[in-house]
């Protein structure tokens, strides 16, 4: 048997984030909270493997306030077999440092990892470093940005992201892969049969004692980083305005053009 | 941090060879770990058959008076056209930029961090963008980038040489390395920073964009040194500044090719995409929504090609068809600071502008007077963009011709 893990992540929607152009802070309310994209696809990967070769178990395992049980209920409705949820309020305000932490410590306890499979980053952070972090936490190679993975006996191939390119790579196991996407990729939605078979598999809730955390390493005690200002994007340009015909306006952009040299 | 060798130790010898700082002797037949050398990599720990080898990461509040200086992890190519191997990216050109306004501002030295296979003479070129000091490694296992290899490096430098920051380009290799190093260390990071500056405390203040742009963040790293960070490339301006004498210091690290474990089976090229190279460009002529359709879009490749240019796009006109991603600007595409940059019927979502505003000039045009894409333009010209960019086209065919 291979345990599988892959972590996943609730995030708002951002496409759907608003400002509040008085305050400049964030409009959450009414935002829909959603299965990040990457670790869904990291999700549709696993399950692909899993498909290839039946001895393969699949974990799904997330960090996050009792709500972000829906995300993983999502997974185990596409067809994932067993779903963990860290949720203490010993972890909030984890970095991810914190993070990569308690996922690894919660890994470890579970289950002896062949394979753990992570989206290349969450759209609320865009960090990318949870990966890594853990893989670094389990001393075990890594493999970022994959759009393709395959399992060939102890061997993990991926195909990954380079900058002119892609590296064909392979890692022994136990290793952590992170995806990115192909563009265009649709992500696949569970059917109600299938949500509602999975709403009967049950999700293990871990708190940090369960998982045996160092409690200076978790939250924000054990955050290296910390936010210490939140603020709207800032405008910085003085913006003259062109209100005249169409043909004025053309010439006022060929003079622009010319006074600051992109055309001779 | 410590690390420990249990009882349980066999005496294999496995890690003695493994250790690239040659830390681990055998004393009857057990390992001793000498920690002067070791920099708890966690080579050793991976190879033990026994488990013997613990090493635990924990807080501790150190004394930050021996951590100084500004690093820059300088990255060249190694991935691309065989006679581009070792061209240093521009990236790294801005984060030297950067990297000593924030030293000048702590009175340190601006060190440049340099692994790479053979001598490629990078100090001739460094020296024009203001570093005082480099740190090479000059190793043949530096090709391919392995994060192993590289991180054990890294981790030996940053702890012989204690730097107080150490930026990295928020790249594939540096978004792949940086978090490995600052897990391994237990330190702060920030990924993909757009402003950098020190604060009254002498703290490195880390600003980002977070949920798709729609705000920013500060974040400081108070308590643990190296203060690390990647930065997103294109959106610091580079500044040269020459320096005549650069010091140089050319650190032997014995690598144990074990170390890499993660192998390149082939190596795909992208197919030639001269066309298109949006993060490079001097100008861009990019097109939304506004466009209103795939054949109205089109003209903007001629306007493109009569300023030597590229195109650009939103999102939203990726999403309806007129044109393909590899184009699009923005948070979930290409982040550009072109000379100058061209906006057709872009509305300006937050992910779009957060990808183009460091552009040097702007120049927007959209029917629509409340377009948020004007907040960050220098020009805010209200028309139809289909209309003014084919009356461009005319009047810079009548210009040139």
């Amino acid at each position: 048997m291979k345990n599988i893990f892959v972590c996943i992540k609730q995030v708002p929607d951002s496409t759907e984030v608003k400002i509040n152009p008085k305050t400049g802070t964030l409009i959450r309310q009414g935002v829909p909270a959603i299965l990040n994209p990457y670790d869904h696809f990291a999700v549709v990967c696993a399950l692909k493997l899993k498909e290839k070769n039946p001895q393969v178990s699949i974990s799904v395992i997330s960090m996050g306030p009792p709500q972000a049980k829906s995300v993983i209920q999502l997974a185990l409705a596409l067809g994932c077999d067993k779903g963990y949820l860290l949720s203490d309020a010993a972890f909030a305000g984890s970095d991810t440092w914190a993070t990569s932490y308690a996922l690894s410590m919660a890994i470890k306890k579970i289950a002896k990892p062949d394979l753990i499979v992570c989206g290349m980053q969450a759209i609320d952070g865009d960090t990318a470093q949870v990966g890594p972090g853990i893989a670094a936490q389990l001393e075990i190679p890594q493999i970022t940005f994959c759009d393709e993975i395959e399992l060939d006996n102890n061997k993990l191939i991926a195909k990954k992201h380079i900058d002119d390119g892609y590296d064909i790579v392979e890692s022994p196991l136990p290793c952590v892969v992170t995806m990115s996407m192909p563009k265009d990729f649709e992500l696949p939605f569970p059917s109600f049969v299938d949500i509602a078979e999975a709403s009967l598999k049950e999700i293990n809730i871990l708190n940090a004692k369960d998982i045996g955390a160092d409690e200076n390493l978790i939250g924000l005690k054990g955050s290296p980083t910390q936010v210490s200002r939140i603020y709207p994007p800032q405008k910085e340009v003085k913006t003259v305005y062109v209100k005249s015909s169409p043909l004025e306006a053309v010439e006022k952009i060929i003079e622009i053009m010319k006074n600051e040299n992109f055309i001779r | 941090m410590g690390i420990e060798v249990l009882n349980n130790c066999i005496g294999c010898s496995k890690c003695v060879t493994v250790c690239p700082f040659e830390a681990i002797s055998m004393v009857n037949r057990k390992a001793v770990i000498d920690l002067t050398k070791c920099t708890l990599c966690g080579s050793c720990v991976s190879v033990c058959p026994v488990k013997a080898i613990v090493i635990t990461r924990e807080v501790s509040k150190k004394d930050f008076s021996s951590y100084k200086d500004v690093w820059v992890f300088i990255e060249f190519l190694d991935d691309a056209d065989p006679l581009k191997q070792g061209e240093i990216k521009k990236v790294s050109f801005e984060l030297l930029s950067e990297g000593r306004k924030l030293a000048d501002k702590l009175n340190q030295k601006l060190c440049a961090v340099v692994l790479s296979d053979i001598n490629r003479g990078y100090e001739n070129i460094l020296k024009e963008y203001g570093v005082d000091k480099m740190y090479i490694v000059e190793n043949k296992e530096m090709l391919p980038y392995d994060t192993d290899i590289y991180t054990t490096v890294i981790m030996a430098l940053i702890n012989k040489y204690k730097p107080s920051i150490f930026l990295f380009p928020a790249t594939y290799k540096g978004r792949d390395l940086a978090p490995r190093v600052s897990a391994n260390l237990y330190v702060g990071l920030t990924a993909d920073c757009t402003g950098l500056d020190i604060n009254n405390d002498g703290f490195l203040v880390q600003s980002r964009p977070a949920f798709g742009g729609n705000i920013m963040a500060d974040i400081l790293s108070p308590n643990l040194r190296p203060q690390m960070a990647t930065v997103r490339p294109n959106v610091m301006k580079i500044v040269k500044n020459y320096k005549e004498n650069v010091e140089i210091i050319k650190e032997e690290i014995k690598i144990n090719p074990s170390i890499r474990k993660v192998k390149i089976v082939k190596r795909i090229k992208n197919p030639s995409t001269s066309s298109i190279k949006l993060e490079n460009a001097e100008i861009i002529v990019s097109g939304g929504r506004g466009m209103k359709t795939k054949e109205r879009f089109e003209i903007l490749f001629e306007l493109a090609k009569l300023l030597d240019g590229c195109v650009g796009a939103s999102r939203a006109a990726v999403d309806s068809g007129f044109i393909d991603k590899k184009h699009q600007v923005g948070q979930s595409g290409t982040t550009v600071n072109p000379r100058l940059y061209l906006a057709f019927g872009i509305s300006g979502a937050v992910q779009h502008i957060v990808g183009m505003k460091s552009s040097d000039r702007i120049i927007a045009i959209n029917k629509d007077p409340n377009a948020p894409i004007f907040g960050v333009s220098h020009y805010a010209v209200i028309g139809d963009a289909y209309d003014i960019a084919k009356k461009l086209i005319e009047k810079l065919k009548e210009y040139k011709g």
